[in-house]
């Protein structure tokens, strides 16, 4: 109470001095002292679930975990192409199935044991372990009887394509050619965790036990927990163990669990922050005008869309479900509502994937949309029932729903009903069955179209259309994993997108941008279409202001 | 006095157990459980983490579980957060918190005992029409709106008070206890200049001036302490309704508070954290509502002497 009491005289006094005499020196900010002592101040937008990486499944978590762990191989961040991380070198059979890791011989865990195969293998042995809980396992199954381990119809983890041959060499052995499997092994689902620590503070197929505290996580990657402080910061420096230590660059990265919204982007405007989640929108343009360079956006890997329920009488018919989709003028919406943000879609992988091009069937065409209504059975939307729209709360999505009802209101002349859903219900009534039309989205997990379309075969979790169409089937899980070349593989997925843009169970709207605001200073975090980078080649560069010296004053004083 | 305090708590008991029942049921009736994701959940992988949790086992066994687990202090991991326990989160978050509503109060006393006070002293003159419209004011406006604002003014176009944080920068605390404790400020000014006005008529004021007695021994001395009862009464409350409440003040200000942990865990149907920080709260409602009538037992005359000679349950 005394302590109180004096805390609380403290603070009036320091308040009647603020307001009395007002103007009290602030110090330095986060981002100036950063760019000087190499400490990156980045908003994740959410407090880490955890840090195992075979238990997480967040973002947030998972640009905390990359810069913990690493594993066999990284992309690099300008061209997204594979390159050695753990593993220096590999080799592929003949036959595409059978993957020879050699490792390098200097990995180490921050404890100063060498990083080996085994490690991998038994890494990889729990991760599959059902008991554990790994939501993204499904990762592992292009190996060949991971599947049928995971689901107790194999005993025995020797069947499981999985071998160390000795320290240094890993053999993976697949159940059938599958050109990304690379992409995968840069999935912290795949990350190596240390056995000794793990065995030491649990079971090995539990999950969430103190392992991961700061006090006893052992890591692998280019950084090592420092601190970790409940819903206000998560704190990792530079692992001097790290095989590539000498290239790593940056002493510190300060995660902030803040959501994104207005109140990051004052942040970053105080000089808090380097680098954001993502923008807060509404201020885009202000950034366009004034600091263009403080704002990064890039193409991304993701596609917005509305799921149609195909078992509704009115919406199993695929005129009708073709003419809402040519009544959603994208470009205008884009234009209007979302600050141009995006480019509008009419499939559902994005422009770009490794070469991969989607076809394109449709446009905004109204009048042949009004001619497919009436084909259906109802000319001018007369007889067409009031259907419902629904979204998870958000502000974004409200403003598309509003402009999409419109649309097809003005241009079709039928009832929607918007319903604006708290995310567990939305969840639920999309799995259950319980809509008309909703709004989903996807993002890729790996860069290949094979994430966007075999989330639409048969019976898939993430359908949820009830749209199914066994030719598709075959198309996605046999043709073309099982083509030879790229370009066999490219034409399978190509004729399977075809089929499922022709029966449109589900609307595309728009590709997704990735859009972060982003301090000048700092480098190595080039644009792509995953928005990925690795830590290990981000740095600040302090010497930034010499080049632009009212950058900050101009910042921190424009409103 | 202590069997006043002894029937209190007695009857905490049944409104703790209500509550707990209550929320147990109502949380799991809510739509989506706390597995739901944008990414369907693997059956055996979802079968495996309802085990760990037991929501596999029968409901009624799930609730006597609990009680059994909580009779014992524990209330076991969060859903959402799983490396944690549910107690470990409160803890981590209550400092933030308590500090933020306790500061709040401050303002809101300092401020509204101040206003109400002189214009109670001056009725019916610029002196009590200009606070009591403040005060007006303070009440109608949001949290949300007035937070932002601040943050503009003193933040931005004055530069003088850091936008968010709390205990990173000097000065970091102002706002947000400001922008929490302005609209209770309002309130207690309201009551204070309701209870003095009242006092200030009183006999034994005019016989304190009668005696000769300087004005502000007057209303410093004598009126002051029957004048701040219903104030005093409304503290209790109010201190329990800052914490319960700080929600918004605590994402604006990005503040590690408690706050934040109950309405996400609601978001996230977080079973264990929902009613972990339900039942804290209501414990501190609880608590807070007795110390509340203490004091203003103890500081009302005509209660204390009641109390001492019949006690009783009346509250």
């Amino acid at each position: 109470m005394v302590l109180d009491r004096i805390k609380f005289v403290a603070l009036s006094c320091f308040i009647a001095a603020v307001l009395l005499i007002g103007g009290c020196s602030r110090g330095e900010s986060n981002v100036s002292q950063g760019n000087r002592e190499q400490v990156f101040h980045k908003s994740n937008n959410a407090e880490p679930q955890g840090l195992d990486p075979h238990v997480v499944t967040g973002v947030a978590e998972h640009h905390i975990v990359q810069a913990l762990f690493e594993g066999l191989v990284s992309k690099n961040p300008h061209t997204l192409e594979i390159e050695p991380a753990v593993a220096e070198s590999w080799a592929l059979s003949e036959d595409g199935k059978v993957y020879t890791f050699k490792l390098r011989q200097n990995a180490n865990w921050s404890n100063g044991d060498p990083v080996t195969a085994h490690d991998f293998a038994w890494s990889w042995w729990r991760a599959l372990q059902p008991a554990l809980g790994s939501q993204y396992v499904f990762m592992y199954f292009p190996i060949k009887n991971a599947e049928r381990y995971f689901n107790q119809e194999v005993i025995d983890f020797d069947e499981v394509g999985i071998k160390a041959l000795d320290d240094y060499t890993l053999r993976v052995e697949l159940a059938n050619p599958t050109p990304y499997f690379m992409q995968l092994l840069d999935h912290y689902s795949t990350f190596p965790v240390h056995r000794a620590t793990i065995e030491k503070w649990g079971k090995p197929d539990e999950s969430y036990t103190p392992w991961t505290r700061p006090e006893n996580i052992v890591t692998n990657g280019p950084f090592v927990l420092d601190e970790w402080r409940l819903n206000k910061h998560l704190m990792v420096r530079k692992n001097d163990a790290y095989w590539g230590a000498d290239q790593v660059r940056l002493q510190k990265i300060v995660f902030y669990p803040y959501e994104s919204g207005p109140i990051v982007e004052r942040m970053f405007r105080a000089g808090q922050l380097h680098y954001t989640y993502e923008t807060f929108i509404d201020r885009l343009p202000w950034y366009r005008a004034n600091k263009p360079d403080y704002v990064q956006v890039a193409p991304y890997a993701g596609t917005y869309l509305y799921r149609v329920n195909t078992t509704k009488p009115h919406l199993a018919d695929k005129r009708v479900r073709k003419a809402l989709a040519m009544t959603i003028d994208r470009q205008k919406m884009i234009s209007t509502i979302l600050n141009d943000l995006f480019t509008p879609a009419y499939a559902i992988t994005p422009p770009g994937l490794l070469g991969y091009q989607p076809p394109k069937l449709f446009d905004y065409d109204p009048d042949a949309a009004r001619a497919l209504l009436a084909e259906a059975g109802y000319p001018n939307g007369e007889g067409f029932p009031e259907t419902e729209l629904q979204y998870n709360s958000s502000e974004q999505h409200r403003k598309i729903a509003i402009a999409v009802q419109q649309m097809w209101n003005k241009e079709l002349n039928i009832n929607i009903r918007l319903q604006n859903k708290d995310w567990k219900v939305y969840l639920d009534d999309e799995q259950t069955g319980n809509y008309d039309i909703s709004r989903g989205g996807w993002i890729a997990d790996y860069v290949d179209p094979n994430s966007f379309l075999d989330m639409w075969v048969s019976g898939s979790g993430l359908n949820r259309t009830r749209w199914a169409n066994p030719r598709y089937d075959e198309l996605v899980l046999q043709r073309a994993p099982e083509a030879k070349s790229r370009e066999d593989r490219y034409a399978a997925f190509y004729a399977a997108e075809t089929m499922i843009m022709q029966d449109m169970p589900f609307i595309p709207i728009y590709t997704y941008s990735s859009h972060h605001f982003k301090h000048p200073a700092v480098r190595g975090m080039p644009p792509n279409i995953m928005s990925y980078y690795n830590w290990r080649y981000v740095w600040l560069d302090p010497d930034w202001s010499d080049a632009k010296p009212q950058q900050q004053t101009a910042l921190s004083g424009g409103i | 006095m202590l069997r006043f305090i002894g029937l209190r708590l007695l009857q905490a008991i049944p409104v703790l157990f209500t509550v707990i029942t209550a929320t147990f049921f109502l949380i799991r009736q809510a739509p989506g459980g706390p597995f739901d994701a944008e990414k369907p959940v693997i059956p055996a992988v979802k079968r495996a983490l309802e085990a760990k949790y037991n929501l596999d086992l029968p409901m009624w066994q799930q609730y006597t579980n609990y009680l059994g687990d909580l009779l014992r202090g524990d209330m076991g991991p969060s859903f959402k957060y799983p490396g944690w326990a549910v107690h470990d989160l409160i803890i981590s978050g209550l400092p933030a918190t308590a500090e933020l509503a306790f500061y709040a109060l401050m303002v809101a006393i300092v401020i509204g005992v101040l206003a109400g006070v002189s214009a109670a002293l001056k009725p019916n003159t610029a002196r009590d029409y200009v606070p009591m419209s403040l005060a007006m004011i303070g009440i109608c406006m949001p949290t949300f709106l007035l937070g932002p604002l601040l943050v503009l003014i003193f933040g931005f176009w004055l530069d003088w008070l850091p936008i968010s944080g709390w205990g990173d920068l000097p000065g970091d605390k102002i706002l947000p206890s400001f922008t929490l404790g302005a609209a209770y400020a309002a309130y207690v000014a309201r009551l204070t200049r309701g209870g003095m006005l009242e006092i200030m008529s009183q006999d034994y004021i005019r016989t304190a001036r009668a005696k000769g007695l300087p004005e502000h021994i007057v209303v410093i001395k004598h009126a002051l302490r029957g004048g701040l009862i219903p104030t005093i009464a409304f503290l209790g409350p109010a201190f329990a309704g800052l914490l319960a409440g700080s929600f918004v003040v605590e994402t604006i200000f990005q503040i590690p508070g408690l706050g934040r942990f109950y309405v996400q865990a609601a978001f996230n149907r977080d079973y264990t954290m929902i009613l972990g920080t339900t039942i804290f709260l209501s414990t501190l409602i609880i608590v807070f509502n007795l110390l509340s009538d203490l004091l203003a037992t103890w500081m009302n005359p005509k209660l204390r002497h009641q109390m001492s000679h019949r006690s009783g349950g009346q509250s």
